[in-house]
């Protein structure tokens, strides 16, 4: 040992994050397995082999096996309940791009629900004015979270980046509303 | 201290003085370290110092994280920094049963320590001398190495001396800190 080299390199799972080698008490064994089977299949050959598991199982007596296959059953049911109920968050969730009337000819647009998707929004405001050039921040709204407001009525150019650059949000879950006043023909 | 998912504050730079005073601290709390110092923390990087709830702080290297540190108590390396020196730090190991509860955030008991498959300083199995030989007072910061596997899952505080842990075999060991998977673990610092 005393002749490694540092620092070493570690490979860390690209499903759950860990070495590898802890991946059995992640939750996600499965997944994790598959994904190290197609990354670095030497290491997968490794940890997967018969003689690993057998002697891994050996080392515990009968009895806390027991409560260790139990104990690592709810886990991954818990992973894989969590996992559904981020779904079908993501799934039932909305972004709303709105247009608020500031002062007649004048208009903000407000975009809510981003982070629903895993977007971190003080990032997307950043993005959003590099990309159309005008004012983009965070604002707190009364109910509670936070919503991007971006100066100028922008609410079509929105829609459109939104669902081009983001290509895990389905385009049904992106809504145009008008806060107020029709838009005048067009 | 961990257990839930954090989200970071502020980020700020730290002074080069602070950095300095740091640097000097980390090769006081880990005089292995001193060979890799320069590969750690060069002299002429930025740190950044990032706020965690509960008055813990983060000294990362752009999108690295090196140390933590709640309050002013010892600076405790982060995981990833461990897994590439780990030979830097004072190390123990515990048995195959006790990888799971440590891994969900447990306080790590003695038994994990003193059973078979667990390491404290001075074991007559541990004949290269990887865990050490003198035994830890209390408070000494740990990495927490498992049976059978190659890199660390945890990084704590003793609660109880290792001479102690040898005698009782009962109670707790080591408090956790940091372990594999948890918020700090999962703390995306893009």
């Amino acid at each position: 040992m005393a002749t490694e080299t540092y620092p070493r390199k570690v490979t860390y799972c690209g499903v759950c994050t860990l070495p590898p080698e802890y991946c059995e008490f992640g939750g996600t064994t499965k997944k994790c397995e598959e994904w190290l089977e197609q990354n670095h299949p030497d290491m997968h050959a490794k940890l997967y082999s018969q003689e690993t598991i057998e002697q891994n199982l050996s080392a515990l007596s009968l009895e806390a096996q027991k409560r260790a296959e139990k104990d690592s059953q709810k886990k991954a049911a818990k992973a894989v309940a969590a996992e559904a109920r981020a779904q079908e968050q993501r799934a039932s969730s909305k972004i709303l791009i709105k247009r608020i009337e500031r002062n007649k000819r004048k208009y903000v647009t407000a975009v809510q629900g981003l982070e629903a998707f895993g977007l971190d929004i003080k990032k997307v405001a950043k993005d959003f004015g590099k990309k159309f050039a005008t004012g983009s921040s965070v604002t707190k709204i009364p109910g509670g979270g936070e919503e991007i407001t971006v100066q100028g009525d922008l609410s079509d150019d929105i829609y459109d980046y939104v669902v081009e650059t983001y290509k895990d949000i389905p385009e049904d879950n992106v809504e145009c509303i008008e806060d107020k006043k029709k838009k005048a023909a067009g | 201290m961990f257990k839930k998912d954090i989200t970071p504050g502020a980020k700020t730079k730290v002074k080069s003085s602070a950095q300095r005073g740091i640097r000097t601290k980390i090769l006081d709390t880990y005089p292995l370290l001193t060979p890799y110092i320069e590969d750690i923390l060069p002299k002429k990087e930025q740190l950044d110092l990032i706020k965690l709830p509960d008055r813990v702080s983060l000294y990362t290297l752009g999108t690295t994280p090196l140390f933590f540190q709640h309050m002013d108590d010892a600076l405790m390396p982060h995981l990833a920094l461990v897994h590439r020196y780990p030979g830097c730090f004072a190390r123990l190991r515990i048995d195959r049963g006790a990888i799971r509860f440590v891994l969900s955030g447990a306080t790590l008991m003695t038994p994990g320590l003193t059973s078979a498959g667990g390491r404290l300083p001075g074991d007559p199995e541990d004949a290269e001398g990887r865990y050490g030989r003198e035994d830890l007072e209390p408070g000494t910061v740990v990495v927490i190495e498992a049976e059978g596997k190659e890199n660390a899952c945890m990084v704590g505080v003793l609660k109880a001396g290792t001479a102690e842990m040898k005698k009782v075999k009962k109670g707790q060991a080591c408090e956790a800190g940091h372990y594999l998977g948890d918020g700090l673990w999962a703390l995306n610092l893009g």
